[in-house]
């Protein structure tokens, strides 16, 4: 007798609904025993993770500011991967989003330029992101080399970059030699929404930036187009739509993303460019677009999701002394249960029978 | 059915506040750690200093720590999220958390702060660092004397004055007993990853460096030098059981006492914004025992130890002869002002590389 996973013949609705509650479930288990084996009270630390940070404002805004680039990125990454067209290289768009911007904000320092700045900045670093996405784009469509592997070789790139401007020509003049560049000015910074707080006019640009997509993919042929060429590419080509174009269309709006949630960053939370301005935001995005399933809906979800693991993982490591470790295996515990049960609406668990399959075969 | 729920409620959170009330005679000391507390240099040695302040002062004090976080973005939260859980004295552990400790400081002024190796300050925010370069000098001393093939090795992280200091002090001191002693430079461009310490390492010795010195904070380099049969430095902490027939010294970061000294001037209400710049004379750092080397070469080390800690010898006595061999103003009388090596941006003569973004 053997557990086999057996293709579905049509995807289980229910399945779909339930799928993540029964991750969050087996999640939730699996945390209480290991939470119990370190002598931690379960109920105590899962309130900590789960509960604690929803319950006060400062909490919740953080859980915005950190899902708002990730939330940002994975909306443009969306596009590309229900057109199958594989952009691994959000981090180095990001990047150079942030280092476009930056630029503008660099040279009218301590100029008393105008309230045009930020405004400028922001266009500068979406067109920068999208060019730099572009390369990828036009070397898959022209030359038919893997995206995959020149969006992420250009991460490095963009890394590099951003590493000597901040090291060499834009290094703050009275920061002792240390790479970062002098503060923005206010004209060149992303405003707070709240006094006192970090919730910043980027949150509500994420939202607006969700609420395209829906509308792109729900209602408009090109979000049609998209779809079909990826789910049914032989389809999209009898339908006469151009894969190609669709391939250097989503580049191009996810680079552009990528490059406006890296600027906003860096003029928001940040306030100056230096290495390091992205803990790896344009690779977890990946995550964040597949746990939200390539909806944009969803990927609002499970970025505030992911930011909430986040957020409550420090709250744990406070209130509980829970070491960071654990936090993260967490983490990788909940994605992996996640990823887990999504697989069972395609998939199901079959017991098999050798004897009887070698009776069928037989006869 | 709801009352059941809610007295159960009520109930955690009674709970909950109780076992608040029971900490809250105690002052909430907290602290943000760059790298993860078991590696073994930078960080192990701020949590060493933690466990030496509990030890001391546990019965008025709770600690807590958060560990591994980066200096970007994540950091300003960190800070705040220890200020909400009620700490009154927070010890931020690295230069890149300056500007996230100094924005959380001016939104909480009567939260203190301790920000390690920074320039910037405020009437609640100090800062404290050590004068590694004394320590560094010494090294360089050890260095000329041990080295067969006349070419150190020195893995830099970041190309900052605390590190470019270290490298002059080096030089300065090596070139007093070998005039044409060499360096090789490797920049990492991290505090941290054993991977490119271990491969940097290597490519140094593949040159010819035989006398490895690192100012990166894991012990790759030190096992590299000890496979090679080479000899090397460790950085931070005590690193000879990585090394025991390589490590011929260490600089080891003794931030106990002051963590101490500050935490008591908390408690007694005396505690201000200060700059702190300890050198050996105040136990900010100290040499781990020297190992591996002649008497002869021993007897120099703590010579020139016992002269620094007098105050007797200074590592950049003028003349200072920068690269081009021009000489550096002198701003400090006989010696270097101390603002000179804060923000030190050149090099000395003698070291044939070039300062990144010179």
């Amino acid at each position: 007798m053997q557990l086999v996973l057996e293709k579905r013949t049509e995807r289980s609705n229910t399945i779909a609904l339930v799928s993540p509650l029964i991750a969050i479930g087996l999640t939730i288990v699996t945390m209480t025993i290991l939470f119990a084996i370190l002598g931690k009270n379960p109920l105590l630390a899962l309130q900590a993770y789960f509960v604690a940070p929803l319950t006060d404002g400062y909490s919740l805004q953080e859980i915005a500011v950190k899902a708002t680039p990730l939330v940002m990125i994975a909306i443009g990454l969306s596009l590309c991967y229900l057109a199958n067209a594989w952009n691994i290289g959000a981090e180095g768009q990001f990047l150079i989003g942030a280092v476009a911007g930056s630029w503008i904000a660099v040279k009218t320092q301590g100029t008393d330029a105008g309230a045009w700045v930020l405004p400028v900045m922001l266009v500068l670093a979406a067109a920068a992101g999208a060019l730099y996405a572009l390369i990828p784009a036009i070397c898959k469509v022209k030359f038919g080399a893997s995206e995959i592997l020149t969006s992420l070789m250009l991460v490095y790139v963009a890394d590099l970059l951003l590493d000597y401007l901040v090291r060499g020509p834009w290094r703050d003049p009275n920061g002792f030699n240390f790479p970062t560049t002098a503060d923005f000015d206010p004209v060149a910074t992303v405003p707070v929404l709240i006094e006192g707080g970090r919730l910043h006019l980027g949150s509500i640009i994420a939202l607006l930036v969700v609420a395209a997509a829906a509308i792109l993919l729900g209602r408009t042929i090109k979000g049609f187009e998209i779809r079909v060429v990826g789910a049914a590419p032989r389809a999209a080509r009898f339908g006469g739509f151009n894969a190609n174009q669709l391939i250097i269309l989503t580049f191009a709006v996810s680079g552009a993303l990528a490059g406006l949630a890296g600027i906003i960053e860096v003029a928001g939370p940040v306030g100056h460019l230096q290495p390091g301005i992205s803990p790896g935001y344009g690779f977890t995005a990946i995550i964040v677009a597949f746990l939200g399933r390539l909806n944009p809906v969803g990927i609002l979800i499970a970025g505030l999701f992911l930011a909430l693991t986040f957020i409550g993982g420090e709250q744990a490591q406070i209130a509980m002394k829970i070491p960071l470790d654990v936090t993260k295996v967490f983490q990788g515990i909940l994605l992996f249960y996640v990823l887990a049960c999504d697989s069972l609406i395609l998939y199901r668990f079959k017991l098999v029978f050798p004897n009887r399959q070698v009776a069928r075969g037989a006869g | 059915m709801r009352k059941p729920l809610l007295a159960l409620a009520a109930g955690l959170l009674l709970a909950g506040s109780l076992s608040a009330a029971s900490a809250a005679d105690k002052l909430k000391v907290g602290f943000i750690y760059l790298g993860p507390i078991g590696d073994l240099g930078w960080t192990y040695q701020h949590e060493l200093a933690r466990q030496a302040l509990v030890k001391e002062l546990g019965d008025k004090i709770e600690t807590t720590y958060l560990e591994n976080v980066p200096e970007g973005p994540d950091a300003e939260r960190a800070i705040e999220q220890l200020v909400r859980a009620g700490n009154k004295l927070i010890f931020t552990t690295s230069f890149g958390y300056m500007d996230p400790t100094l924005k959380v400081a001016k939104k909480y002024p009567n939260v203190h702060f301790e920000h390690a190796t920074g320039y910037k300050r405020d009437k609640n925010m100090s800062t404290y660092s050590s004068k590694w370069y004394q320590g560094r000098y010494i090294q360089g001393l050890i260095a000329a004397k041990m080295s067969k093939s006349g070419v150190l090795g020195y893995i830099g992280s970041f190309p900052i004055p605390e590190v470019v200091s270290g490298i002059n002090a080096t030089m300065i001191a090596a070139q007093t007993i070998n005039p044409n002693i060499k360096v090789k430079i490797i920049w990492a461009n991290t505090w941290f990853d054993p991977g490119k310490e271990a491969d940097a390492a290597k490519a140094l010795i593949d040159q010819g460096a035989d006398v490895i010195m690192q100012h990166t904070d894991s012990p790759a380099a030190m096992q590299i030098a000890s496979e090679r049969g080479k000899l090397a430095f460790g950085q931070d902490s005590e690193m000879i059981k990585f090394g025991p027939k390589t490590q011929l010294t260490s600089i080891l970061d003794t931030w106990g006492p002051y963590y101490i000294e500050r935490v008591k001037a908390e408690l007694d209400g005396t505690w201000k914004s200060e700059d702190t710049w300890g050198g050996l004379d105040s136990h900010m750092f100290a040499m781990a025992p020297y190992t591996n080397m002649p008497d002869d070469v021993k007897k120099i080390a703590e010579d020139a130890q016992a002269a620094i800690t007098a105050g007797t010898l200074h590592p950049f006595k003028c003349p200072v002869v920068g690269q081009d061999g021009k000489e550096i103003e002198c701003k400090g009388g006989a010696n270097l002002a101390d603002g000179q090596i804060l923000g030190m941006n050149f090099y000395v003569k003698g070291i044939d590389d070039k300062l990144p973004g010179k």
